[in-house]
């Protein structure tokens, strides 16, 4: 790959327009589609993923979710944003 | 059409999650490798917009979840429009599987507002003359600029290129073609050896070099390009000792639904013969995917034969594809001839030889035309 981009805590991010992110009933799980593809999306990815909304940087993420779970998810968070990434589930809106 | 190298993270549960609809069999083209049958002129009833609209309601009540419009030619139905966004209503993910033919930038339009996700439209090859041959058709110049439009309007895309020997040496000139117009997804789908690809299979197949060759100018690309291009390249299951995990099982994840309204487990199912496929028109889809005999009638693993049996890469391919089996060996349940471990495995071996010999004698593709083969004295003979 040509491009490793690393993700700061001032970054926001989006889901890339090319997918889309949806509780599914009938699956009981939260899913990400794409041209060809279906991604079922664990719980904590799910929120990581809804918080996802253009709006928030990574730090009130991950200060959202540490309150949420009280617990410091800062490690995971960071971890699955670049997996999510570099599979092109979500980009870098500024 | 769902590929074999999709990324499927979901086991299915037992859900239709990919529904495909074949609209028509009509088609403005000629194409030598259709997928669709023989006497496709013979299902002229197709079903109405308002039957296509229960299918959908009915596959999104169970959880199907990427829905393909494909054919024949779907833009040659004049409710598409109405059935994409009708589709956005229900929550599918959409895609509209193309020649290009027919899709003007109006009606493009109207699908983006109507919600359509994704179009995937078939490029031959990046010349014009050898693309037109390979149709049958004069329609290079519009595909192009159909690929065009498709970007203006903003859709992702998916080029689809059916590789065959004829085209295979274009593999650096299309992914050019492929920069250029600005495409997310290009499929190097090598052609799959069934109803018409099968009649034209000797003039079709590659040699394993010319693969080679072809694979190297991706990898370059890849390299070049990282994520803003992502190409699949699919090598002819006749290559390799195993077979594709075809549709991921039969019965899993897929169901097709054909013109008539008859459900199919595979857009090729139809080539196996003695199964009767349960129609729309007479039965809810539950019943046709979780009762009907036909859905039933490969699904898991009991009704394999050695070597498949007690074969511990049973889980991983299924046992290959049914209707490969079904028309290289004439019994559907046996294993896919592609797998080494098959007892007619020397059918895929021999057919390679006919390809690569070099006193093959060439003939004539057989191009996708009513009436082109009759199987009519096959039927009296029985």
């Amino acid at each position: 790959m040509s491009e490793t981009i690393t993700i700061t805590a001032e970054n926001i991010i989006e889901i890339s327009p090319m997918y889309l992110f949806r509780w599914e009933e009938p699956q009981q799980a939260y899913v990400l589609l794409y041209p060809e593809g279906i991604v079922k999306v664990n719980e904590t990815g799910a929120e990581i993923l809804k918080l996802c909304d253009g709006i928030n940087t990574v730090s009130e993420v991950i200060t959202k979710l540490n309150d949420k779970y009280s617990t410091d998810v800062t490690e995971s968070i960071n971890k699955f944003l670049e997996v999510a990434h570099a599979k092109g589930w979500v980009r870098i809106k500024s | 059409m769902p590929k074999d190298g999709s990324e499927l993270s979901l086991d299915g549960l037992g859900i239709p999650m990919w529904l495909t609809l074949e609209l028509t069999y009509r088609c403005p083209l000629h194409c030598p490798w259709c997928s669709n049958p023989l006497d496709f002129d013979k299902f002229k009833n197709e079903l109405s917009t308002e039957d296509w609209k229960r299918v959908l309601r009915e596959g999104r009540t169970m959880g199907a979840l990427q829905l393909g419009f494909t054919g024949g030619e779907p833009m040659l139905r004049d409710d598409i429009e109405e059935l994409v966004a009708y589709s956005t209503e229900l929550g599918y993910y959409s895609n509209l599987i193309t020649s290009g033919v027919g899709l003007t930038p109006e009606r493009l339009k109207t699908m983006k507002d109507g919600g359509l996700k994704q179009i995937q439209l078939s490029l031959q090859s990046s010349d014009r003359e050898l693309t037109n041959k390979l149709v049958g058709a004069d329609v290079y110049d519009q595909k192009l600029a159909v690929a065009y439009d498709i970007k203006k309007q903003g859709f992702p895309m998916v080029l689809n290129v059916p590789v065959c020997k004829q085209n295979i040496g274009l593999t650096r000139n299309i992914l050019e073609l492929a920069e250029d117009i600005g495409v997310e997804y290009i499929e190097f789908a090598n052609i799959q050896y069934y109803n018409w690809a099968l009649l034209n299979r000797s003039e079709f197949l590659p040699s394993r070099e010319e693969i080679e060759a072809a694979e190297e100018v991706v990898k370059e690309y890849r390299d070049r390009l990282g994520k803003k291009m992502e190409i699949y390249f699919v090598i002819p299951d006749y290559f390799d000792d195993r077979p594709k995990a075809c549709m991921n099982g039969w019965g899993a994840i897929h169901l097709t639904i054909g013109p008539d309204g008859a459900a199919l487990p595979c857009q090729e199912s139809r080539v196996i013969k003695g199964l009767e496929f349960p129609n729309v028109k007479d039965h809810s889809l539950d019943w046709i995917w979780n009762e009907s005999p036909v859905f039933n009638e490969f699904r898991g693993d009991n009704w394999m034969k050695e070597p498949c049996k007690s074969c511990d890469e049973k889980e991983t391919d299924h046992g290959g594809c049914r209707c490969q089996s079904f028309l290289l060996t004439g019994d559907a349940s046996n294993t896919d001839p592609v797998c080494s471990k098959s007892p007619h495995h020397s059918v895929i071996e021999s057919s390679l030889a006919e390809a690569a010999s070099e006193h093959r004698v060439e003939r004539p593709l057989v191009f996708r035309r009513k009436g082109a083969i009759s199987t009519d004295f096959l039927e009296t003979t029985e």
